[in-house]
């Protein structure tokens, strides 16, 4: 059975202001169909071509996964409001989306996340502290991507989904059989970069799954000033599969992603996914969602929250009881604590830290100028004594 | 001692095979690098000797090319890319500049980053609208990446393999003009390191620094100017970033005159920078200010108009004039 979620079939925005513009109008083509495995009241319903056995124990980790993602989530935003970190990207909204999909993925895979995929570097296995360097101000990165197969967070957007691609190229030379997965959002669709990553991974055939989180807002701009066209809809022109499955529905993200790694694993070549989900907080922490959307819209998609639904289908299940929910809790709040604790003990760098890494066989210019740098530095110790 | 008469052309195609066969994870990636063998046959025969897996026809999109390559040299394969034309390299642009030339600083240096961009660059061919242009400073100005230019087949020759086997990601600017110019290449030699200048031609009077294709143009001036009794010495900079900015210095302490000459635009140039840091480091040694010698302001004009863009062996004399009448 396929259900049709009444968010696919609603217009997000009244209907008023879409008729007042042209440019607006929503595409002709009829609103895709989800692929759901779990209604928003945590109802399992099945999907012809997409389905997921999982034991309690492992429904109970999806289900901590998400909690303490979100618990991470909602830590690191507090330390930005309370000036440790210098901005934060929330994922609110989207954990079942990162959860399911990161679940998806084997050790061998590799993962090319954008700069808001903490939930799928949680699973990966990153320290989530690794996650917050860049957001205080201490490095650029500063994990070591090759030991989670997990490469550092990219800013600029779509560009790590080339990266990926060219990656994916280099896994089907080695005859390996593992497989890549590029994150990217609904505003880089818009990116060249994302295209032309299409382009080279069906003409290669490269094991790679683009996995577009839809979460219908690039900072200020709705999906409409983005795409004329549903998203997934885009794979078939470039001569792969595209599939829009429930983002806010973890059994589902992880079933569509699972398919789509066995796919690659095959050698059949890439799939793009677009998990149709929402971010329910702001871009970063440095715009304000109320300039630019209105809370009714918030409103219909806390109904469709991701961990409350599961939440729903472990209690009807009897796959976790209160005793289950009341330790996860506490938890969570070690993790919160021990977050904070290690984002306040994050040293500034060492000053000379700006020389280092430029170049991996050393460069003369910039051998000079940390000479330079350095006795500059030393004058002022000197004057000190 | 093999010493070989080969154009350079010729000499980077050899180089490329030396290192595809030393090293099975060099790939060849670009444009029409495959069965054509690129525009310039640069990557002749590469193809069929090595096949497609090694040498990778791209779909037409630069920022794809690069963008893939860091992927593979994420993979651990270190892709030598062709763009077809200086002016084309544009579209990879960000790639270069906001990926390829910070990952390993991100990283903090746990990944590496071996990947050479090679850009047929400079006027000269009658070309038509971006294919004769001199974007070198743009990318020496960006920090990780390292830029150099062979000006002869020897250094067409090694300066290539040296440029695979780094670690970095450099810049491989190729003079196209010069493609056909023949010259002696030992394949037996001890080369000199990638980023040192060399002394193409000893003088007392003026230094002359130039480098890629104003090298000959140099050579030429500087062998004009002996017959009117002039010694001018020859600096081939090979590396502009890093700048070998030592060897300069000794020779412009000997000479006392420097003009730097490039096609590329002078404001901003790589002379720009020759001559404020010559100017630092030699003050008290200099007869005559740094002068410079370059194209002008002006996007790169119709081929019809480039031998007035281009420096020639007359407004190299010039300023070799100008700076001896300090």
């Amino acid at each position: 059975m396929t259900v049709e979620s009444t968010a696919a079939r609603k217009p997000r925005r009244s209907s008023s202001k879409r008729a007042s513009s042209a440019a607006a109008k929503p595409p002709q083509s009829s609103e895709p169909q989800l692929v759901q495995l779990l209604t928003p009241e945590g109802e399992r319903v099945r999907h012809p071509d997409y389905d997921v056995e999982l034991t309690h124990d492992e429904l109970r980790g999806l289900y901590r996964d998400m909690v303490l993602t979100r618990r991470f989530d909602a830590e690191a935003t507090s330390l930005q409001r309370q000036g440790e970190l210098g901005l934060w990207a929330s994922l609110l909204g989207q954990e079942a989306a990162q959860i399911g999909s990161g679940r998806a993925t084997r050790e061998d895979d590799y993962v090319f996340p954008t700069y808001r995929e903490h939930g799928v570097a949680w699973c990966r296995g990153v320290d989530p502290t690794n996650l917050l360097g860049m957001f205080r101000g201490v490095n650029h990165g500063g994990w070591d991507p090759n030991t989670n197969n997990f490469h550092l967070y990219t800013i600029v957007i779509g560009s790590q989904t080339l990266h990926a691609t060219g990656y994916a190229m280099g896994v089907a030379k080695d005859g390996a059989d593992s497989a890549v997965v590029a994150y990217f959002g609904d505003g880089a669709s818009s990116q060249g970069d994302v295209l032309e990553s299409f382009n080279f991974a069906a003409v290669y055939n490269a094991p790679v799954v683009f996995f577009c989180q839809n979460n219908q807002w690039a900072i200020s701009e709705p999906t409409e000033k983005q795409m004329r066209v549903p998203l997934y809809q885009r794979a078939q022109g470039f001569g792969f599969p595209g599939v829009r499955v429930d983002g806010n529905d973890v059994l589902a993200c992880l079933a569509v992603t699972k398919e789509a790694l066995e796919r690659a694993r095959r050698g059949e070549g890439p799939t793009l996914i677009e998990a149709f989900t929402y971010r329910m907080g702001a871009h970063t922490t440095s715009d304000d969602p109320s300039k630019y959307r209105n809370d009714d819209e918030r409103v219909a998609w806390e109904a469709k929250d991701p961990i409350l639904r599961l939440q729903r289908y472990l209690e009807a299940e009897g796959a976790a009881d209160q005793a289950y929910f009341d330790e996860l809790e506490a938890e969570s709040e070690t993790m919160g604590k021990r977050v904070r604790e290690a984002v306040r003990a994050m040293p500034d760098p060492d000053p000379l830290a700006i020389f280092e890494h430029t170049h991996a066989d050393g460069h003369a210019l910039v051998d000079e100028e940390r000479a330079q740098f350095a006795a500059y530095q030393a004058s002022f110790a000197e004057e000190g004594n | 001692m093999a010493a070989t008469k080969m154009p350079i052309a010729k000499a980077i195609n050899e180089s490329l095979r030396k290192a595809m066969e030393n090293d099975p994870k060099v790939l060849i990636m670009g444009e029409d690098v495959g069965r054509l063998g690129g525009v310039f046959r640069v990557t002749d025969g590469l193809h069929k000797d090595f096949g497609d897996g090694r040498v990778i026809d791209t779909p037409l999109a630069e920022s794809g090319i690069v963008g893939t390559a860091i992927g593979l040299a994420l993979r651990g394969y270190r892709p030598v890319v062709e763009i077809q034309f200086d002016g084309f390299v544009f579209p990879a642009y960000d790639q270069i500049v906001t990926q390829l030339a910070k990952m390993h600083a991100r990283a903090l240096g746990k990944i590496k980053l071996p990947v050479v961009i090679r850009i047929p660059y400079g006027g000269g061919i009658g070309a038509v609208e971006h294919h004769s242009e001199s974007p070198e400073a743009l990318f020496a100005h960006v920090a990780g990446l390292k830029v150099v230019s062979p000006s002869n087949s020897s250094d067409a020759y090694w300066m290539m393999q040296q440029a695979i086997q780094s670690d970095d990601p450099i810049i491989f600017f190729e003079p196209k003009r010069r493609y056909w110019d023949k010259g002696d290449v030992d394949t037996d030699a001890i080369p000199s390191p990638l980023h040192k200048a060399r002394i193409a031609r000893e003088g007392t009077d003026l230094t002359l620094v130039a480098y890629g294709p104003m090298v000959k143009v140099c050579l030429e001036a500087a062998a004009a100017a002996q017959e009117e009794g002039k010694s001018l010495e020859v600096v081939d900079l090979r590396s502009m970033s890093p700048l070998d900015f030592d060897t300069i210095q000794s020779s412009v302490e000997k000479t006392r005159r420097l003009v730097v000459v490039h096609e590329a635009p002078v404001f901003l140039g790589t002379g720009a920078e020759i001559a404020a840091r010559i100017t630092e480091r030699s003050f008290y040694h200099l007869e005559a200010p740094v002068l410079r010698v370059g194209g002008y302001h002006t996007p790169y004009p119709p081929a019809r108009l480039e031998e007035e863009y281009l420096p020639g062996l007359d407004r190299v004399l010039d300023a070799v004039d100008r700076s001896l009448a300090y």
